[in-house]
């Protein structure tokens, strides 16, 4: 993957369904634009462009495992073109639910070659940070069926025929996908966040990892810290008797 | 029987040893008259007792309306473009064109993925990039390339379908008419299949000479593939 030579800041959650990442994503944007930061929030799997046919060959279960790594790459580009490069460009913080260890994990759990999956990305951009929420599969499988209906086809990784019974197979899956994520921790330089804590906690310790990552960045302001920004700016002008030259030239 | 090849892992999770039919790509630029050729290849080979399956780009049921709705709008970037038609390529080669091959039938492919990626480069991709992303392809059996050069091009379409906007390469703008930017573009694309001739072994075929000439040339190096 590229190295961000972008004013932006690239900050993305990964894990497996019912490890909490979206919950903690979710707070961190609010808190991010409460104190006056531009911040763009991108969701795998969210492109318009591609919605159409990921609908089509879902319901009719037409995916294999290298047309189902390269359809929601498709999805991945289109919301890399038209929104989160143009967004990293002018400055913003781009927030990933999920970005493309999502793809090494699942893809690879499903056969694909690890090697052509990293490649079919390499145009991407490796985030500033990647906060990977371990949680044990049991703790993330009590939460999923516990709090959804129903479990879809291919979250389940019904189409590898590991088992007739979706909670089996959901399992046998994510654990797969666990196994991939763990090698992925060197590999991508993942910051590792214990899933299991209460969701404040692991909001505050989310936060202080964010803060350090942030010092020191001027990125792009929102419009209102904008406005205050040159008032501040013009203050500090007028108290040092600058400010009346400056009204002079213009 | 052939071995099955690939350009790299193939479909590790499926995986294809070997298989009883042929793979027959034709390749070209736009307009080149291919699906011409297609055809009398069929009839041609269908009469003497082959059967024929074929198929080319954007046909799979999974992809195509997303596809061709997607480009009627002008959201549709280089990368975005080269993946969905990969998408579109792969569930083809899986779902219809390996399986046509393990039953027998010889498979006339209208373009292979060396057409989408002379377009992928053309609208800027990495050309080692374009390749790898195709390592699940199976190498043919046989790459007929129709070629041809601007001047014959031009007085196809002109006879022919006229030009078009995709056909001009009008998303890229190399110039601000459909004339202009047909003749840029496609003389880039048959830049990077002059490119790919050498490197992906294909079987040149001067398309300038009459369709007939032009079929018992293609007929000729089928019947040595197949005998």
């Amino acid at each position: 993957m590229q190295s961000n030579t972008t004013h932006g800041k690239l900050i993305v959650v990964e894990g497996i369904d019912g490890s909490g990442k979206s919950t903690q994503i979710d707070l961190l944007n609010k808190w991010l634009q409460s104190v006056g930061k531009s911040v763009y929030f991108s969701e795998w799997n969210s492109s318009d462009l591609v919605k159409s046919t990921t609908r089509l060959a879902k319901t009719e279960h037409m995916f294999t495992p290298t047309t189902f790594s390269l359809l929601q790459c498709t999805d991945f580009t289109d919301r890399w073109e038209n929104r989160i490069m143009p967004m990293l460009k002018a400055g913003a913080i781009v927030l990933a639910d999920r970005y493309a260890f999502t793809a090494f994990a699942r893809d690879v759990a499903r056969g694909v070659d690890p090697q052509w999956v990293r490649n079919l990305y390499s145009f991407a951009i490796q985030p500033d940070l990647v906060l990977y929420f371990r949680v044990p599969l049991d703790v993330a499988v009590e939460r999923i069926t516990s709090a959804r209906a129903k479990i879809k086809y291919y979250e389940a990784g019904m189409d590898l025929g590991l088992s007739d019974n979706k909670i089996t197979s959901f399992r046998l899956f994510q654990q797969r996908i666990v196994d991939e994520y763990e090698r992925m921790v060197n590999e991508f330089n993942f910051t590792v966040l214990d899933g299991t804590q209460p969701v404040q906690l692991q909001q505050k310790n989310v936060r202080a990892i964010i803060k350090k990552q942030l010092q020191g960045w001027e990125g792009l302001p929102t419009p209102v810290e904008a406005v205050r920004r040159d008032a501040r700016q013009r203050k500090a002008l007028a108290q040092s008797g600058q400010g009346n030259v400056q009204e002079g030239q213009s | 029987m052939t071995t099955a090849r690939f350009y790299g892992a193939g479909f590790p999770y499926n995986p294809l040893e070997e298989y009883p039919g042929k793979l027959v790509v034709l390749e070209g630029t736009d307009g080149v008259g291919r699906s011409t050729q297609i055809t009398l290849l069929r009839q041609w080979l269908e009469k003497e007792g082959y059967a024929v399956s074929d198929t080319g780009l954007r046909r799979s049921p999974m992809t195509q309306p997303g596809l061709d709705a997607a480009k009627l709008g002008h959201t549709l970037n280089p990368l975005t473009m080269s993946l969905f038609y990969a998408t579109d390529f792969a569930d083809r080669l899986e779902n219809q064109i390996i399986p046509a091959l393990k039953a027998g039938f010889l498979v006339l492919s209208d373009r292979y993925y060396y057409s989408i990626i002379a377009r992928d480069i053309t609208r800027g991709a990495d050309p080692k990039w374009a390749r790898s992303v195709y390592g699940f392809a199976l190498v043919p059996d046989l790459v007929l390339y129709l070629r041809t050069d601007i001047s014959h091009l031009v007085t196809r379409m002109v006879h022919g379908r006229g030009f078009n906007f995709w056909e001009s390469g009008m998303d890229i703008r190399f110039a601000d008419n459909l004339y202009d930017g047909f003749c840029v573009y496609q003389s880039h694309l048959i830049d990077q299949f002059d490119l790919m001739a050498k490197e992906f072994n294909f079987i040149s075929v001067d398309a300038t000479q009459s369709v007939n000439q032009v079929f018992e040339e293609l007929k000729k190096s089928i019947v040595k593939l197949i005998l």
